[in-house]
């Protein structure tokens, strides 16, 4: 499975990675070989075979609607690149 | 014997006693990380302040003869995936190299309460991605036992750590092996429990079905006290298991007479270092002289574990990781004087500055399992592979006990030799990731050298069967010598660091 330049590029773009053009050459090696690697598991037959997800049971779990102390504002904020007053400080959208 | 040479039970045991304080430990620790670290390069960040607060502390409670329990007062190691409270988690990446979490992970928290001096964050590949500690966005940590090999991976740093002497046991994550390989690569005994048994609240998320806390520990006396300590339901994470926990060190009698022991035939075949096969071979048979009623068996989907892996583990990272988005906390692209980024440019230099070659090469070939198109061939097959692979787990359980294989096909390698092929390293994990796919708990002990490097044998277990491993592994490792040997390790003579520490 070779992927093509534009079907790296295009991959890229939905993982939000920008590649260097020289990048793109070596990264699109890199996943065709991996993908090779992984073609193998078509020899096998999954017909009828239900997929795990996960291997537990997993339900939704409820917690108790208690009021609890939230975290401390300026230590959520230490970790902001860019702030403003109590805003996460964001590129123009509109 | 220097302090730093012994497990966390014989300290324990010298504390109760009165024959040393938590801060002479303490102290040995770090002088021994002084004198050490240069060469190996276990440590991202040393806590050493915090240490010593927390040493005078569990000194000042035995004052007032309060019993702190047998963890209180042993120096640790934690992989820096783990978010501390105050200390910076870095999960080895630029992305995250200021990152200072507002709150600790639930096994740092029992830790704590368990009055644990925490030593500092261990070096690992950037976000547990690799086999080797390489992927480090930071530096390669190394093999103690030969500075010029890796320590495996990813929890190469609490490895190198625990086998130098630069912490008593560490905290490592396993998602396909990351503790089980390194533990193999530096001679100590390293343990994946059960998917659920023990909280991932506050480990930095690679692949959340895969992903496991557990130790890396000296001996496996130690394994179970650490097991002890972490295990255990927790209501801030929604996939971990409520259920009563045994306490792990009664199943330590040196008894395994009886145990049901299945040897994996496909893990000792052409792919697997001949001189390492005939190591866990001898290692085999030494569970039988003990009592094992030893069989072959055959896994008949192991050769395609590795296959799925590389689908599901990348596929849930990219969805995982896809919240590094430089807004809220983490790495952010710079924006130039006066030129604002559009949002987009913002998402896409912020990741692709931050983040390294393999966490994007593993989050191109998520995304792209992920795709529409490509979702029913990859992903969805892959799931359905998995399926077979548990029922392979549940055929052989009907039959075994415990199943035994190496850890690893080859002893640690030297530093970049297989960096600039993928699937090469993917193979590291080849007996490791199985376990992982259907969440069951294995250990990694030491089994003999070869070369004078370590080779790890890897015990299987049905899920939450953690006492069996333990009971079995205990029984193996008080009948060889291998969990005494420690790595010739010279680094600088005292004086010299106290000078450079």
């Amino acid at each position: 499975m070779k992927l093509s330049r534009k079907e790296v590029e295009h991959v890229a773009m939905l993982a939000r990675l920008s590649l260097r053009d020289d990048e793109i050459e070596d990264v699109g090696a890199q996943l065709s070989s991996i993908l090779e690697f992984v073609e193998k598991i078509n020899r096998i037959d999954t017909e009828g075979v239900e997929p795990t997800y996960h291997v537990l049971p997993i339900k939704n779990v409820w917690r108790q609607d208690e009021e609890r102390p939230p975290l401390v504002q300026e230590e959520t904020f230490r970790n902001a690149p860019q702030r403003e007053g109590s805003y996460f400080r964001v590129p123009r959208i509109l | 014997m220097e302090l730093f040479e012994l497990t966390a039970h014989e300290l324990a045991d010298l504390i109760r006693r009165g024959e040393v304080s938590a801060e002479e430990i303490a102290d040995s620790v770090l002088r021994r990380i002084d004198q050490v670290e240069e060469d190996v390069r276990a440590y991202l960040t040393v806590t050493r302040d915090r240490a010593l607060a927390a040493a005078r502390a569990v000194d000042a409670r035995r004052q007032k003869e309060e019993d702190s329990g047998p963890l209180a007062g042993i120096p640790v190691g934690l992989k820096d995936n783990l978010c501390t409270q105050g200390v910076r988690t870095t999960c080895a990446s630029r992305m995250l190299e200021n990152f200072v979490p507002p709150y600790n992970a639930t096994v740092v928290e029992k830790l704590y309460q368990a009055g644990a001096v925490v030593t500092g964050k261990l070096n690992m590949d950037e976000f547990a991605m690799g086999s080797t500690t390489e992927y480090s966005a930071f530096f390669p940590t190394r093999n103690p036992w030969d500075l010029s090999r890796v320590p495996g991976g990813s929890s190469g740093g609490a490895a190198a750590a625990v086998a130098a002497g630069e912490a008593i046991y560490a905290l490592g994550s396993d998602t396909g092996g990351s503790i089980r390989q390194p533990a193999s690569f530096c001679g100590v005994v390293g343990m994946k429990p059960t998917y659920g048994l023990v909280s991932r609240y506050g480990l930095v998320a690679f692949a959340s079905s895969l992903d496991q806390v557990g130790s890396l520990t000296k001996d496996v006396r130690d394994c179970a006290l650490v097991l002890n300590a972490i295990a255990g339901h927790d209501p801030l994470d929604s996939t971990s298991v409520p259920m009563e926990v045994p306490d792990y060190t009664s199943f330590l009698t040196g008894e395994m007479k009886g145990k049901r022991i299945g040897v994996i035939k496909e893990m000792f075949d052409e792919g697997l270092d001949p001189e390492m096969a005939e190591v866990v071979k001898k290692g085999v048979k030494k569970l039988e002289e003990l009592g094992g009623i030893v069989e072959e068996c055959s896994f008949p989907h192991a050769e395609y574990a590795i296959a799925i892996y590389y689908i599901i583990a990348p596929a849930e990272a990219s969805s995982n990781l896809a919240r590094f988005d430089g807004i809220r906390y983490g790495y952010r692209a710079n924006q130039e004087e006066g030129k604002e980024l559009d949002l987009q440019e913002l998402y896409l230099r912020t990741r692709s500055e931050g983040f390294g070659p393999e966490v994007k090469r593993r989050i191109l070939v998520g995304t792209y399992a992920l795709s529409s198109g490509y979702y029913d061939a990859y992903y969805l097959k892959a799931l359905k592979v998995r399926t077979l692979i548990r029922e392979d787990y549940r055929r052989l359980f009907q039959n075994f006990d415990l199943l035994v294989s190496p850890t690893a096909p080859c002893l640690p390698f030297p530093l970049g030799e297989k960096l600039d092929d993928p699937i090469v390293l993917y193979l590291a994990d080849v007996y490791t990731v199985p376990v992982n796919l259907a969440g069951l708990p294995a250990i990694s002990l030491p089994c003999g050298f070869v070369r004078g490097l370590p080779v790890g044998m890897q015990l299987i277990a049905p899920a939450f069967k953690e006492g069996d491993l333990l009971q079995v592994a205990y029984a193996f490792e008080q009948n060889t010598p291998y969990h005494k040997e420690r790595p010739p390790l010279q680094g600088k003579s005292p004086a010299e660091a106290v000078e450079g520490g």
